[in-house]
């Protein structure tokens, strides 16, 4: 599903502040891959994201997604068959606009035919408020309200919908669950796992909670100084724990995993 | 006094797609588009121009096309050379003087003495007399109102909304916001054309000068109407603006007529209320943070 070749990322070239995000980076993804990433700060892993996602282009190498070269594709037209949350709730939504209006935004990316002066309609609104229902939170009652009066938890849970509106090529998660609370971040790993894996998404997921990493999807990678340094799946992945991921860590990279922010449980 | 506010209400209803135009600029897209001041005054030139030549009506839609235009340069200068709005605006806002004096064949004002305008033709339906401009004035306003609410509610309008509320959900949602941008400076200033194009063959004259301030003034009305109505949904929005912009007429009015406030110090006045009522919500965090400071401090004293 997606292929990356070779790519190369560097921040301020040819000055003090030059910082190799993603060095010669290379992987490929199976249809229907769910990959957690773990990796220290700075390991590349949002940068990785960025670059898939066309955040900014990379200096080197080749990105192809689903059969397409989207190396050079701007961001905006990647969008399409890319679906993306990050940490922050208020990132995914508009908050003035009301929840049905976030919605009949994420549908644009679906329908090419329509015609931009088009409404609403009712058989748009009966969808959404089926997908809605889904989500468990009561928000099918509430689709005339601002999206900026729900929580977060509420936000990101629309978000995760929206992202996934029209059934993305990818969808990349970049901790989308870290600035809730336990509870919350629990039903919104419940929801992802869902609708991931009803829909039969390829995604991956950076996480800074070491046995999230192992429990959910079928892949993990480990990030350090913008590479991959441990790939793992099936049966091994199936027998690892924590520590072993640790252990791995330090022999991919000769170092501690340092990242502040790391749950070990 | 029926005349007085009468006058008020047609002035109002004149200048009352100004405040709409910035509506859709500054509170939709949340860009402050200063290329309004020129582009009213080339809506003024270009209809008034037409008119001279025996095309009112077609003065109309050439002033809102020509308006589009000034929107389109602004656009271009924000999102495809990255130049800060502001600024943007500013420079095609001083690049139209130079355009407004040529389109007004290089003369400082041009007045359409005798000839025949969208309202003098208007007025010369029967039955419609006095109040003719207020009609006809009412029925554009009210057209265009409609059309705006219309088109906010569409997937093209939503994406606009959405660009100035979170531009990077807009990329996320496959809209490139370089387009939603342009399409709502476009509109924007085609509809501030529109009114200067409506004031001048309502009072048959164009000045070189006669936007001056219409941003700040257009701010006011905007924030006049949003006081009276509030500013929740796009369809107050759109009304507020052209509630605040009659009200301000009327104030307005009652100066000039009462002379309790001298007319030369209106626009220091709306300067001031525009100032306070953008920065209220800074002034009202930093009253809190007195209160809080004085609490604070009492408490402390206390301690002590």
């Amino acid at each position: 599903m997606l292929d990356i070749k070779n790519i190369s990322v560097t921040f301020n070239p040819g000055t003090p502040d030059e910082k190799k995000a993603v060095t010669n980076l290379s992987m490929h993804l199976d249809d229907g891959d769910f990959v957690t990433i773990i990796g220290s700060n700075g390991a590349g892993k949002s940068t990785l994201f960025n670059a898939v996602a066309g955040t900014f282009f990379v200096d080197e190498g080749s990105i192809i997604l689903g059969g397409q070269d989207i190396t050079f594709l701007e961001e905006h037209k990647r969008s399409r068959i890319i679906g993306r949350m990050f940490q922050d709730p208020l990132k995914g939504t508009a908050p003035s606009m009301t929840i049905e209006e976030n919605l009949a935004l994420a549908y644009l990316r679906s329908s090419e035919g329509t015609s931009p002066f088009s409404h609403i309609s009712g058989r748009d609104k009966k969808i959404f408020r089926e997908k809605l229902s889904m989500l468990g939170m009561g928000l099918e009652d509430r689709m005339r309200h601002p999206v900026g009066l729900l929580s977060g938890g509420q936000r990101q849970a629309l978000t995760l919908l929206m992202a996934t509106m029209v059934t993305p090529k990818i969808l990349l998660l970049d901790e989308h669950t870290a600035a809730l609370d336990p509870a919350t971040a629990e039903k919104v790993i419940e929801l992802t796992r869902k609708i991931v894996g009803e829909n039969h998404i390829t995604c991956m997921m950076i996480t800074h909670n070491m046995k999230q990493a192992l429990e959910i999807g079928n892949r993990t990678f480990l990030m350090a100084d913008g590479n991959i340094v441990y790939d793992v799946k099936g049966e091994e992945r199936n027998g690892l724990k924590v520590e072993d991921l640790l252990e791995k860590f330090k022999a991919g990279t000769g170092k501690a995993l340092d990242n502040d922010r790391i749950l070990l449980s | 006094m029926l005349y007085i506010l009468k006058t008020a209400l047609e002035l109002g209803l004149l200048y009352s797609l100004v405040p709409m135009a910035l509506f859709l600029s500054y509170r939709v897209l949340d860009i402050a588009d200063l290329t309004t001041d020129g582009c009213f005054v080339l809506g003024a030139a270009v209809s008034v121009q037409m008119a001279a030549m025996g095309h009112p009506i077609l003065g109309i839609p050439l002033a809102m096309c020509a308006g589009a235009c000034a929107g389109f340069v602004t656009a271009f200068l924000h999102t495809r050379l990255k130049v800060p709005s502001i600024l943007a605006g500013i420079i095609t806002n001083t690049g139209l003087y130079t355009i407004n004096l040529m389109t007004m064949g290089w003369s400082s004002n041009v007045s359409l003495l005798k000839k025949t305008t969208i309202y003098s033709m208007f007025k010369s339906i029967p039955f419609v007399g006095d109040w003719g401009s207020v009609i006809l004035t009412f029925i554009i306003v009210a057209a265009v109102s409609a059309f705006l609410m219309f088109f906010l509610g569409t997937r093209l309008g939503l994406s606009i909304r959405a660009t100035g509320d979170n531009i990077d959900m807009v990329r996320a949602s496959s809209v490139n916001p370089t387009f939603t941008i342009t399409v709502g400076l476009c509109l924007a200033n085609a509809m501030t054309a529109l009114s200067g194009a409506m004031v001048a063959q309502n009072q048959k004259t164009v000045d070189i000068n006669g936007g001056t301030g219409i941003v700040v003034i257009g701010l006011a009305c905007l924030i006049i109407g949003e006081t009276v109505l509030g500013r929740r949904s796009v369809k107050k929005g759109v009304i507020a603006a052209v509630v605040g912009s009659i009200i301000y007429r009327v104030i307005y009015a009652i100066c000039l007529y009462t002379k309790i406030i001298p007319v030369d110090f209106l626009k220091l006045l709306t300067a001031v209320v525009v100032a306070i009522a953008i920065a209220f919500p800074a002034l009202k965090k930093g009253a809190a943070f007195m209160k809080k400071k004085r609490i604070h401090m009492r408490g402390g004293d206390k301690n002590a």
